[in-house]
């Protein structure tokens, strides 16, 4: 199986360590992996803030770099839907092609690698922190809105670590106040939201905040380091590779 | 009200300044949306009856033309005046001719968002006649005169201690007074006196059934009733979305509504209107104001399939963090934020960006209106229509110009994560908004790319020496 790994710009520059857990996983499962060298972007950033028109040239990078695989998997929901949403390149076949077999890491394991066990310890109280984009967008676990079966397939491969235990949150679901560019824009309301989850994640005594979206970790980690807290953030890659 | 145009992340920063006001807003709120959970959650088709409000909606947007001349031939031979109004102003002179000709100078109101657009208030007030609004949270707000802050619960970003003091000053009631069954008896009698002695009345439009042409109105303090059952003149007013084909939809739409915005099963008062009664004179309004506009935008159309039910009010992390008023429009929340550009977007190009596009708005919303994908779609209209910043258009090009270029990319990173690491002041300093309130992440000694093609290397030389 012929993997690439699309690694997010600012987890290739800030979280290398997300990344190496998540390639690291990947061949442990099996994946034959290969990680484009001429990557960057998903476009994201300049689309959310309302400048689709100027993420041509990103989207025509990415898919000539992830032309011709048979899945590209990336440790980030977040990204990986706007992949699913947006790309646009100007190579229509080759576009649709990656906006088809693209998966988040979670979704990977789980629907495609069918994984049902994993070699892997973390003795620890975590709080889960569904990112909105994973869930609400890719569907990667039920929502707290609609009346259908709970489901979450980042919790399932979270459970099969041995020694962890996940804490029961007041809002399972709600937004840790990121947003992309939200972030500085909306700086007051996105300080709030991050200060607010990470609450609802202390009062249930969580050593650790673990997500599938470093850009809600990194959000929470900033905050979480000016309060002097001990807790930390953790990618569910490093969980999951023991 | 002021004029002057705050946008809302400033009306944020001045909001947030009272944290523990900003958690009582959040929790009031949320538990509003938990018991829009609890309530739903009882209704095991509940996803179906959302579907079922939304395609009802959808044929509703595509036959608005005939739905419309159905309604208005009907009520018209219930004796109902049926009156066209383009625009806001239009609809602000109907009313007050309507007013003029009875040869009275005041009205009394129920709740109607379509009059707090069309800012009827501040027209009729020029013009002498006094208006009372009567649905309790509206009454309050326009003693303070300022604007509802939620559409359902106009008065949510008050403290009952706020509402005793206002009470004070406006009814006399005692001051420091906070005990909710005395401030609401005040209330009470001072709207009883307004019910008896008004000869013109106005309510809002829930539902206006084009096969019957009635109409229905939803309340909880049946305030909407006395107001029209002791009125001479009963004038309706509505936007023309509010249109449904059949009597037998009522069964859908007054099943989602009380669910989805404040957990009961039913208003309290669900009153059916259909031709006046022996001596009384019945208008109603039908209103346009922008909304043919907004039916023409293939990717916005659908959002006048609301019901005004507010459920993405309550379950917006945004608006419980900023509040209702950060939006600077009659009808604010995340639904509020895709109406408003529609009629006027350089007033309004703030309020589609006041969004982390978390979606939860879309999943709560009972006709399936997909909220969170406006907002987007929205933004990219404000930007090539011209209505960002130029410091953002600039600041975005360059960021577009880094992330398209491999080779640019990683020396901008190389140079960052060096400054980062070897200059901190550059970045750790007041200009940079992140830093303001959260640290920058570590800077790690190399990239994963940098990583990786070490790692490469090293693979090569094992197998080159193992040859």
């Amino acid at each position: 199986m012929k993997v690439a790994l699309f690694i997010p710009c600012y987890i290739d520059q800030f979280y290398p360590k997300v990344a190496i857990a998540t390639l690291e996983l990947l061949e442990k499962l099996g994946c034959e992996v290969t990680y484009p060298l001429n990557q960057t972007c998903c476009g994201q950033p300049m689309a959310n803030s309302g400048f689709e028109h100027l993420s041509k040239d990103c989207d025509n990078n990415f898919v000539d770099n992830f032309r011709g695989f048979d899945y590209i998997v990336s440790p980030s929901g977040s990204c990986t839907l706007h992949i699913k949403e947006h790309l646009h390149g100007s190579d229509n076949q080759a576009s649709t092609h990656i906006r088809k077999h693209i998966y988040e890491l979670s979704e990977f394991m789980t629907d495609i690698l069918k994984v049902e066990k994993l070699d892997a310890k973390f003795p620890h109280k975590i709080g889960l922190h569904q990112s909105c984009h994973g869930q609400r967008g890719l569907k990667l676990a039920q929502m707290s809105e609609l009346v259908a079966e709970p489901f979450s397939k980042i919790e399932r491969l979270l459970k099969m670590v041995e020694g962890l235990s996940i804490v029961a949150l007041d809002r399972k679901d709600e937004c840790c106040g990121f947003g992309g560019t939200f972030c500085v824009t909306e700086e007051a309301v996105s300080v709030k939201m991050g200060k607010d989850r990470i609450t609802d994640h202390t009062k249930h005594e969580a050593e650790f905040i673990v997500g599938s979206d470093v850009s809600c970790l990194m959000h929470m980690e900033g905050i979480m380091k000016r309060q002097g807290s001990e807790i930390k953030v953790k990618h569910i890659a490093e969980i999951l590779n023991g | 009200m002021s004029s002057i145009k705050i946008d809302h992340a400033t009306a944020s920063v001045e909001f947030n300044k009272d944290e523990a006001h900003v958690n009582w807003h959040d929790e009031t709120l949320w538990f509003v949306r938990s018991k829009r959970d609890k309530a739903v959650f009882q209704i095991p088709e509940w996803e179906q009856l959302r579907e079922a409000g939304s395609q009802i909606k959808n044929h509703v947007l595509s036959n608005m033309h005939d739905l419309l001349l159905e309604f208005e031939e009907k009520a018209t031979a219930n004796g109902i005046t049926v009156h066209w109004a383009t625009d806001a102003q239009e609809h602000n002179e109907i009313i007050y001719s309507i007013i003029k000709n009875e040869g009275v100078n005041r009205m009394v109101k129920s709740k109607s968002m379509l009059t707090e657009e069309c800012h009827l208030n501040d027209f009729l007030k020029e013009k002498g006649v006094e208006v009372i609004d009567s649905d309790l949270g509206e009454r309050i707000v326009q003693m303070r005169n300022e604007s509802p802050s939620h559409i359902v619960l106009p008065a949510i970003h008050l403290k009952r201690s706020d509402v005793g003091e206002t009470f004070h000053k406006h009814l006399g009631t005692e001051k420091g007074a906070t005990d909710p069954q005395y401030l609401t008896e005040a209330a009470r009698q001072h709207l009883r006196d307004t019910f008896l002695t008004r000869k013109v009345a106005l309510t809002g439009v829930n539902f206006a059934i084009a096969e019957t042409g009635g109409f229905v109105v939803c309340t909880n303090e049946g305030n909407a009733d006395m107001g029209v059952h002791l009125a001479d003149v009963h004038i309706a007013c509505m936007g023309f979305e509010k249109i449904i084909p059949k009597a037998e939809h009522l069964g859908v739409f007054l099943r989602l509504l009380a669910r989805s915005a404040t957990g009961q099963p039913i208003t309290t008062f669900s009153s059916h209107f259909h031709k006046p009664r022996e001596g009384q004179k019945m208008h109603i309004i039908i209103v346009d104001n922008g909304r043919t506009k907004q039916l023409g935008r293939p990717d916005f159309r659908n959002s006048l399939k609301c019901i005004r039910c507010a459920a993405c009010f309550n379950t917006c992390p945004v608006y419980r963090r900023s509040g209702g008023h950060s939006y600077h429009t009659a009808i604010a929340g995340p639904i509020g934020s895709i109406l408003a550009p529609n009629l006027d977007m350089a007033q309004n190009a703030d309020l589609p960006f006041a969004s982390t596009l978390c979606g939860s708005c879309s999943n709560v919303c009972p006709v399936k209106i997909d909220i969170h994908e406006q907002l987007y779609k929205w933004r990219q209209v404000l930007v090539k229509e011209g209505h960002v910043p130029t410091f953002k258009k600039l600041g975005i090009q360059s960021m577009a110009g880094v992330l398209s270029s491999p080779s640019f990319f990683r020396m901008a990173g190389k140079l960052g994560r060096f400054l980062m690491k070897n200059t901190p002041f550059v970045v750790n300093n007041k200009l940079n908004v992140w830093y303001q309130q959260r640290e920058m992440p570590d800077v790690p000694k190399e990239s994963f790319r940098e990583w990786y093609v070490l790692r490469g290397e090293k693979i090569n030389e094992e197998e080159k020496k193992a040859l």
